[in-house]
């Protein structure tokens, strides 16, 4: 008990006195996520809408294969794209390994099925009738898809919301992907995995907090949008 | 309606050039892959320190045991690197991945355990406390027991060696009981296993030293050929492997033999832990059986690619 209480204390010290490394490694796990948050949301949204906007066969199965992947394994995506972008790999000229860009890339990946799977199930709970007045009214697909989407504004934010959670949350992706590089790839999660490592955990309680008090503010705003 | 998603959108946008912007600037880097004794010590980011200012550079290191380091390097993932397994060394050269060997570090490895030394090893050499350990082990796992990096670290082959030397089949020794513990982390996290367990483990000298503040185990067995720990620097072939920086490489490899890198070496860790944690390897060449040539001298090999 008494470490986590610890750890409380040296969290709110490090924050108030603005620790330049703690700020530097927290300001990285921000813009990471957040950049795999928009590059996942900027597709698997309007990919949401094509999957919800058509009937066909296997529709089902596809819905039902997305919300299995929910759970994928971080370290699982981690090493699935290790090997895509891996200089051996078929992505390997790029030269995204062992970079932020990379694990931008990982993490958009990691996300993306919660983002199609709670999109589709957003627009599912938009009325039939908006769909079709667009569609008399002479609207394109797009059109009709973003439509939709505007409709289920506060379900839509929600799932990409959520997307930018499990980004900063998770350690698998980063780690691999990352590699812990100090001052480059080292973001919140691999600190704290790091720090315990070597036996500090008050730091890495600390980080922690941190970790948890994003999320919080996160999920703060995802009440927000959803008007509750 | 299109437009209104426009303007929905471009916030979002200007975010995210942001946020790609903030990682788009890309000076010189090198990637190192290393073991974790290098890094979790400190001694790599005081390296990184100097050579980062020195040559207006960015030394970016990538942690593991040596079984992965080599791993990166065989995929090119990585330009340089820094590890302890003389054998995996000499076949990643011979399999074309590296240039050359450097020597650039030494230590010992120590065998360390509880004060009270359950298998009584003191004062043994390594291979008789390994085959003393296990045989206690054997037949009182709740006193004895022996915990293993698992890990296909530099530490690790190191250990396959010393039971091989003891005279045992390793893959008997890994499933004979509950006294062998196959911890399967990092040197730090698996002495602090061994700390829980008071348990015997193998572990680089330096390491230890950084970790001793938390731990009660002791240092039972230090010194001796057996034990020897020579770290080695490597580029990794451009002809191989394309894309590797190998001149950057061959600038770090060179820093690291040249006098300059070589008094990092040996003067680290005696402010913090009141000793060196590693030797220099100028003037000990025969010492640590490194031919001249591969021993702190400046890279030969052509960084030209194929």
């Amino acid at each position: 008990m008494q470490e986590i209480w610890d750890g409380f204390v040296r969290a709110v010290d490090l924050i108030i006195t603005r620790n330049p490394q703690v700020v530097e490694i927290t300001a990285r796990s921000l813009y990471i996520s957040i950049a795999s948050t928009i590059l996942a949301a900027v597709i698997c949204v309007p990919l949401g809408g094509l999957i919800e906007l058509h009937s066909f066969r296997s529709k089902k199965i596809l819905v039902n294969l997305i919300q299995t992947l929910y759970s994928l394994p971080t370290v699982t995506v981690g090493l699935i794209v290790f090997l895509l972008i891996s200089r051996s790999g078929p992505l390997g000229s790029l030269g995204l390994l062992f970079s932020p860009w990379g694990m931008i890339f990982g993490q958009a990946i990691l996300v993306s099925p919660i983002m199609i799977g709670l999109t589709v199930t957003a627009l599912a709970a938009v009325s039939p009738q908006i769909k079709d007045t667009a569609k008399s009214l002479g609207a394109t697909e797009t059109q009709i898809i973003a439509t939709v989407i505007n409709e289920a504004r506060p379900a839509v934010a929600a799932a990409v919301l959520l997307g930018f959670g499990r980004a900063l949350s998770e350690v698998g992706v980063a780690m691999m992907i990352g590699g812990n590089i100090r001052g480059y790839t080292r973001v919140l999660t691999t600190s704290i995995a790091l720090e315990t490592s070597m036996g500090n955990l008050e730091l890495s309680m600390a980080l922690g907090i941190i970790l948890i008090s994003i999320s919080l503010v996160v999920n703060l705003l995802l009440n927000r949008v959803q008007g509750r | 309606m299109a437009r209104m998603i426009l303007r929905m959108l471009l916030p979002v946008l200007a975010l995210a050039a942001l946020c790609f912007a903030a990682v788009a600037v890309d000076e010189a880097r090198l990637k190192l892959a290393t073991t974790t004794s290098l890094q979790d010590t400190g001694l790599l980011d005081l390296i990184k320190e100097k050579f980062d200012e020195k040559y207006n550079v960015s030394l970016d290191v990538v942690s593991g045991g040596t079984g992965i380091a080599i791993q990166y390097g065989e995929r090119g993932d990585v330009d340089a690197l820094l590890v302890h397994d003389k054998e995996r060394e000499l076949k990643f050269i011979k399999d074309g991945h590296g240039l050359e060997r450097r020597c650039i570090a030494y230590n010992y490895f120590y065998i360390v355990g509880p004060k009270a030394d359950p298998a009584g090893i003191k004062d043994m050499n390594a291979s008789q406390a390994f085959a003393a350990i296990m045989n206690k082990g054997k037949s009182s796992s709740d006193t004895v027991r022996f915990v293993s990096r698992g890990d296909n670290s530099g530490t690790h082959s190191r250990e396959k060696q010393l039971w091989k030397k003891a005279g045992f089949n390793y893959s008997q020794v890994n499933s004979s009981g509950p006294w062998y513990i196959d911890a399967g982390q990092g040197m730090g996290a698996t002495l602090n296993l061994a700390n829980e367990k008071q348990g015997y483990t193998l572990t680089d000298m330096s390491t230890f030293m950084a970790y001793q503040g938390n731990l009660t185990l002791v240092p039972l067995i230090e010194g001796g050929s057996d034990l020897l720990n020579v770290y080695v620097a490597m580029a990794v072939n451009p002809a191989k492997h394309p894309g590797v920086n190998c001149t950057l490489a061959s600038r770090f490899i060179n820093f690291l033999v040249s006098d300059e890198g070589q008094d990092l070496i040996a003067g680290y860790g005696k402010e913090k832990f009141g000793r060196a944690l590693f030797s220099p390897a100028r003037g000990n060449c025969t010492l640590i059986g490194c031919p001249d040539g591969e021993c702190a001298a400046p890279t030969s090999a052509s960084c030209a690619a194929a």
